[in-house]
């Protein structure tokens, strides 16, 4: 029990270390991962069901009668079979997509008003924003199951083509695409590893990971925010969150990631 | 002697240009998807202030890319060739070799361009103080560790390759564009984009090149 607060704190103190310091915990870093309470992402996994439960928003009500694809208030699982078609937006959502659909008709908040602060700002020590947590909260409800997305519904095909050709999509002014990086085996930039998203095992080893705790962050991070950082190192626009551009990545790769068995909340660098 | 360092050039820059057609098998995606594609940019990237949404615009070299993931026939790849081959320009005093430590400071820098409203660039660094940030795809400097693998290692380039004007010249339309050899290559066109300004990439040439620099030592 005490090995357990000791890593926690270590954890939690992390980002102020020096690299080569971090580089040293590494193997306290992987020990936490198989020691799932030692993971400081569980803090925030706590405050997402609070805020999940809370009456929240001008309609004062819950997000506990929302459906993400296994019937209202279902949890459980659900997050294995995102991204999916949902009939009553005639579109194909991922979890944080699915949330802001429930935030707007469930609690009356407006997109603009969610939109405000999508991400803690990791720069000024932010704890996590309220959808951050809540999306944390709902995937962790399929940990330990396996990774798959429906892929019957014409649109969810369609989406995730569309994800694959945009992973191929040079822009910008580094003619970067995100395959430049992820289409290679054992390629790094700098000394950080670079999975291939064209090879499954890369995938599966990556998408059971997500939401993770980023230990530079000190914050619980999704998948939406993974892709806006990449398209910032791009060197492009911010990305839309929720927009179709980042739903078909997010359909691609988790196509790609099916069968992995969640691992969640995940923990890296 | 010239013919047969050019020789061995060419064959390495072919053996790298087969290298990285690791998509071969990739299925080209439909028209009716790319098509998708172009909608799907143009409704995810925020406008407005501190954004810049020209940068999404794909010149017809790297919509030929894109199309072909990458691995273009060879007609294309020729055209391509010769269209970025015509967009290089020259340092004013015509020099291509500069100052070696200049380099060495260019090519580990970081780049800026980081924009949007999020978590941009300083914008000092916004307004071309750019590095060419080449360790994160190339070793260079046999000290140096922290080097990134997407690019081959550019270790004892110049001990290698000697320092004659064929080797400064193919250095510095490499890097100012290196399309212009290899069509669909990985590397950005850092001078063509304007990431750095051709002084700067003499610069850079000459610590690949001259036998001072930590890289040929
Ligand atoms: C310039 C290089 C570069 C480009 C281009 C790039 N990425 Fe990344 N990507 C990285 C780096 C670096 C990491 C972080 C690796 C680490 O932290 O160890 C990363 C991490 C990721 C991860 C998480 C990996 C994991 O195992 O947790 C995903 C998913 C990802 N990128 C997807 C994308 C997508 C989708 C695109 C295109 C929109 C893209 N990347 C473009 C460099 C890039
Ligand atoms: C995103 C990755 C990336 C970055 C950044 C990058 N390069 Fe490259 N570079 C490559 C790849 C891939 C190749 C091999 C394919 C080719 O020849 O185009 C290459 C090839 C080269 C070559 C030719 C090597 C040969 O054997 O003839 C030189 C020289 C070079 N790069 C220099 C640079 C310099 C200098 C910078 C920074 C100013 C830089 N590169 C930045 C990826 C990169």
């Amino acid at each position: 029990m005490q090995k357990k607060t000791l890593l926690a704190t270590l954890l939690l103190l992390a980002p102020t270390l020096s690299l080569s310091q971090e580089l040293k915990t590494a193997d306290e870093y992987r020990a936490a991962l198989q020691d799932k309470f030692a993971n400081p992402g569980n803090l925030v996994v706590d405050r997402g069901e609070q805020l999940f439960k809370e009456k929240r928003g001008p309609k004062n009500t819950s997000l506990e009668k929302c459906d993400f694809g296994k019937g209202p208030g279902v949890l459980k699982g659900a997050f294995a079979e995102l991204p999916r078609y949902f009939k009553d937006t005639d579109k194909v959502e991922d979890l944080e997509s699915r949330i802001m659909t429930c935030m707007v008709k469930l609690q009356g908040f407006t997109p603009e008003e969610i939109k405000k602060k999508l991400f803690a700002d990791q720069r000024a020590n932010e704890q996590n924003t309220d959808l951050e947590a809540i999306a944390a909260y709902i995937s962790v409800q399929s940990d330990g199951m396996k990774l798959n997305p429906p892929m019957k519904h014409p649109k969810e095909k369609e989406m995730r083509a569309v994800g694959e050709a945009l992973f191929h999509t040079r822009m910008g002014p580094m003619d970067f695409s995100c395959a430049t990086c992820h289409g290679q085996d054992g390629k790094r930039i700098r000394l950080q590893e670079l999975g291939n998203y064209h090879n499954k095992a890369d995938a599966q080893r990556t998408m059971k990971t997500w939401p993770t705790y980023r230990v530079s962050h000190g914050v619980v991070r999704n998948m939406q925010h993974r892709i806006w950082d990449c398209m910032w190192q791009m060197r492009l626009p911010d990305v839309d969150y929720a927009s179709p551009a980042t739903v078909a990545l997010i359909s691609y790769l988790t196509d790609q990631g099916r069968g992995a068995v969640l691992d969640i909340p995940g923990i890296k660098r | 002697m010239k013919t047969i360092k050019l020789a061995t050039l060419t064959a390495a820059l072919v053996a790298t240009g087969l290298a990285h057609a690791a998509d071969k098998a990739a299925p080209r995606p439909d028209p009716k998807i790319q098509a998708l594609v172009a909608k799907y940019i143009e409704a995810s990237f925020l406008p407005g202030e501190g954004q810049d949404l020209s940068r999404l615009k794909q010149d017809e070299t790297l919509q030929a890319c894109n199309l072909y993931r990458d691995n273009p026939p060879e007609k294309i790849a020729a055209e391509i060739n010769a269209r970025e081959k015509a967009t290089i320009k020259y340092p004013a005093d015509g020099k291509l070799m500069g100052d070696w430590k200049n380099g060495e400071k260019l090519f580990a820098a970081g780049f800026g361009m980081r924009i949007g409203r999020i978590e941009p660039d300083k914008p000092e660094r916004q307004k071309g103080g750019n590095g060419g940030n080449c360790y994160a795809c190339h070793g260079a400097d046999p000290k140096e560790v922290a080097f990134g693998t997407i690019g081959p290692s550019l270790m004892h380039y110049g001990k290698l390759r000697g320092a004659g004007e064929d080797i400064v010249k193919y250095t510095y339309e490499k890097i100012y564009n290196p399309q212009a050899y290899s069509a669909c290559s990985q590397m950005p066109r850092i001078g063509y984009h304007g990431i750095l300004r051709p002084e700067q990439i003499a610069d850079i040439v000459a610590y690949l090149v001259s036998p001072e620099s930590p890289v040929n030592k």
